[in-house]
């Protein structure tokens, strides 16, 4: 133990008066498991069902994200058209996706759009990726409530940086992943709390300037939530 | 064009005067003790309440921000028993703090991470430039942090030869004019538009010379010039608002992406975190990631939350710097009637709603921390003799909103205690500080709308009893019986009284 670790700890229990100085006071151990836990644990409405689903959206759309629900055959069109090239001066369009994302979902991309994959073993470049328009990914769960999607890292969302650099990212979210409340998306997390975990709320904002709220900073100014059911 | 970034200006240990505030583009200067600078705070307060810009745009932000916060805190069916979990959290986590500190450090380290301990400002600040040293960094980017701020990181860089680059909108105006932050949260929240605009012309050399005042595009300015510096930067620091001990997982809260830009993108991060920072597991996140976000923009979750566990390969930083600072926070545990100050999650929630804090704005505390809690916390964190427990009228607000339930005018009346008892005051310097503390009290229950918005003196009662405080006092307890006949609508302004008090002195 270094000597300023065994400093800090012993200045701690000092002031805790566990030192062995003195008897502990009573309620320096007593407090571990006390917590009260009154609050909800969980949502009234089932994840996936249709107030949630509901909920989530009037969430997103609060907060300025683009919201679409498809069944799943329509999925490949609707991706086709959200990263398709839509000005002149850029008639070729770019996307990068994580090496897991089903192969399905791009099967309707048009030849304009160049597709890059990702992965851990042969990541794209921070500067590479800031060519890149857009990114598509999959995520691991949605909170209805806070209007909050979360991607965990594995390989159908990919590295945190492919989801953050380029100016678009649309996410698709399965109905089934859309829980109610915030206790049951971190209680489904905790189970590999260990992965890096991205919550995603809306698009980049801020509200530095007079609170004015700016869409938009430094991550995707665009954010698509693709609802599949 | 020089840019100014991270370089000191006010090191000459006098600190800043607090006359400078808007209107003029250069701020305060950066002061030689992030915790202690300016004058005292009545002489402060007095020149603040002289600006009227500042008041207008502490006003409007503040009362917006109320009002958010309200609207989204009112939606949630279980707040109370949100607060109670999350302030037994904290309790829990201050009683079982070495055991809980070293369960992180032995996570954290089976993760790949490497754990740094410092015992002050000083010695964080040595680890810190010794780890940017050894990778060759002259620029560093940096994600807004409270932690770094008290600490004084920038100005220790700077001398180290080492720019630290401000990433968040707020503290890159606030850098840019060397300035100081006047809020937690919105740290240049005394600035409107244009005296942005004019910063960014006179101080950022790649600002298009056209910009104009609108908010977007003053935000895309800010986007532009930070781009590049994300891409190339070799280092980034960070502080964070949550560590999970039995995990090892480090949580930052953010809106804007500069926070993911720097916690994903650079190969080394250096996160820098009060050792109070804690929450025991991965599970009591859900207690405090509905607690924090609606306390503190008022949003039902901020844009972007990171969380990272030691080091993955191939995904983010390979190498992650783990420096717990004391800096004082020992000595607020040591204090029994003021340790839960360190339940703090820095939501603001109790600046937006402080009447005091409304009309001074956040310089008159001459502290990192502003507002009530900074009222609170930096007097115990330096252990200096402070005019700050004065700065506030008792009136309660902020222990209503506090989502970890810190009761802060309870502190406060205590720390006055001390302060008189250390003064060696005679029960009439006693009853003469007593009596401006009450008369402020009632200039706050004037207003029809705050008196009905803040907790009463009953409640206060209550609480000072509690804590047995009361009898500590060298004065009579009647005095608070004649502060109640105060509530009649005073004649007195503010700064009137501020007057007083000083000529009573
Ligand atoms: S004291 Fe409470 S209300 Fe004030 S900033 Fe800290 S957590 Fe928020």
């Amino acid at each position: 133990m270094t000597d300023t670790k065994a400093e800090i700890l012993a200045r701690i229990r000092a002031a805790l008066g566990t030192d062995g100085g003195s008897a502990a006071p009573a309620g320096a151990t007593a407090a571990a498991g006390t917590v009260p836990r009154e609050y909800r644990s969980a949502g009234e409405h089932a994840p996936g069902s249709d107030v949630v689903l509901d909920l989530l959206i009037d969430r997103l759309v609060d907060y300025k994200a683009h919201v679409h629900r498809v069944p799943v055959a329509e999925l490949p069109a609707l991706l086709a058209r959200l990263v398709a090239p839509t000005t002149r001066e850029a008639p070729r369009g770019s996307v990068v996706v994580p090496h897991g994302l089903d192969g399905d979902w791009l099967s309707a991309l048009g030849d304009d759009v160049d597709v890059r994959t990702d992965s851990r073993d042969a990541p794209l470049s921070a500067a590479d990726l800031d060519e890149i328009d857009a990114v598509v990914t999959a995520a691991r769960v949605a909170v209805a409530e806070t209007g909050t999607i979360v991607l965990d890292g594995e390989p159908d969302q990919g590295r945190r940086a492919i989801s953050l650099v380029p100016d678009v990212h649309v996410c698709v979210v399965r109905a089934d992943q859309v829980v109610q409340t915030v206790p049951e998306a971190v209680r489904l997390l905790g189970r590999d709390p260990a992965r890096p975990l991205t919550w995603i709320s809306g698009p980049s904002a801020t509200s530095d300037i007079e609170l004015d709220r700016v869409e938009g900073v430094h991550g995707p100014r665009t954010l698509h939530v693709v609802l599949v059911s | 064009m020089s840019t100014f970034l991270g370089m000191p200006a006010a090191r000459d240990g006098r600190g800043p005067s607090p006359q400078a505030a808007p209107g003029t583009l250069s701020g305060i200067g950066r002061p030689e003790d992030p915790l202690h600078w300016g004058a005292s705070f009545p002489d402060a307060a007095r020149a603040a309440l002289d600006n009227g810009q500042l008041r207008r745009n502490l006003g409007k932000a503040t009362s917006t921000i109320r009002a958010k916060r309200a609207s989204v805190v009112g939606e949630v069916p279980d707040w109370e028993a949100l607060r109670d979990a999350g302030s037994a959290l904290k309790t829990d986590v201050m009683a079982r703090l070495p055991e809980l500190l070293e369960t992180l450090e032995r996570n954290v380290t089976a993760r790949g991470g490497v754990v740094h301990w410092a015992r002050d400002a000083a010695e964080a600040n040595r680890i810190v430039a010794g780890l940017v040293r050894a990778k060759e960094a002259d620029e560093v980017v940096k994600v807004k942090s409270m932690a770094t701020q008290e600490i004084g990181l920038n100005e220790a860089l700077a001398e180290e030869g080492i720019a630290a680059v401000e990433t968040d909108l707020a503290e890159l105006i606030v850098q840019l004019a060397d300035d100081m932050p006047s809020h937690i949260l919105v740290p240049a929240i005394h600035r409107n538009r244009t005296e942005i605009r004019d910063i960014f012309l006179e101080r950022m050399a790649d600002a298009p010379p056209d910009l104009t005042d609108v908010p977007r595009e003053l935000a895309m300015a800010a986007r532009a010039h930070l781009r590049r510096k994300f891409l190339s930067a070799k280092v980034a620091i960070s502080g964070a608002n949550f560590a999970v001990a039995d995990t090892g997982t480090l949580a930052v809260v953010e809106s804007e992406g500069n926070g993911r830009m720097c916690l994903t993108l650079p190969e080394t991060l250096i996160t820098v975190m009060g050792i109070e920072k804690l929450i025991p597991t991965f599970d009591d996140l859900e207690v405090f990631l509905q607690l924090l976000p609606r306390s503190s923009t008022g949003e039902r979750m901020n844009p972007y939350t990171s969380m990272w566990t030691g080091v993955t390969p191939g995904d983010g930083p390979s190498e992650f710097h783990l420096v717990l600072l004391d800096n004082g926070r020992t000595k607020v545990l040591a204090d029994e009637a003021g340790r839960s100050a360190l339940h703090c999650i820095r939501c603001s929630a109790c600046l937006n709603v402080c009447p005091v804090y409304e009309r001074v704005g956040g310089h008159a505390y001459g502290s990192v921390y502003p507002g009530p809690i900074g009222a609170i916390l930096t007097p115990q964190l330096t252990g200096e003799k402070s005019d700050l427990p004065y700065a506030s009228t008792l009136c309660g607000a902020c222990y209503e909103v506090c989502p970890v339930k810190i009761d802060i005018p309870s502190i406060l009346v205590e720390l006055r205690a001390r302060e008189v008892a250390l003064a060696g005051s005679s029960p009439d310097t006693a009853d003469r500080v007593w009596k401006a503390a009450m008369k402020a009290a009632s200039y706050a229950m004037a207003d029809g709308g705050r008196f009905r918005r803040a907790a009463r003196v009953p409640r206060l009662l209550r609480a000072i009893s509690r804590n047995g405080v009361i009898r500590r006092l060298p004065f009579p307890g009647s005095l608070w019986t004649r502060s109640r006949d105060l509530m009649e609508p005073p004649k007195q302004t503010f700064r009137d009284w501020w007057a007083e008090r000083e000529d009573g002195r």
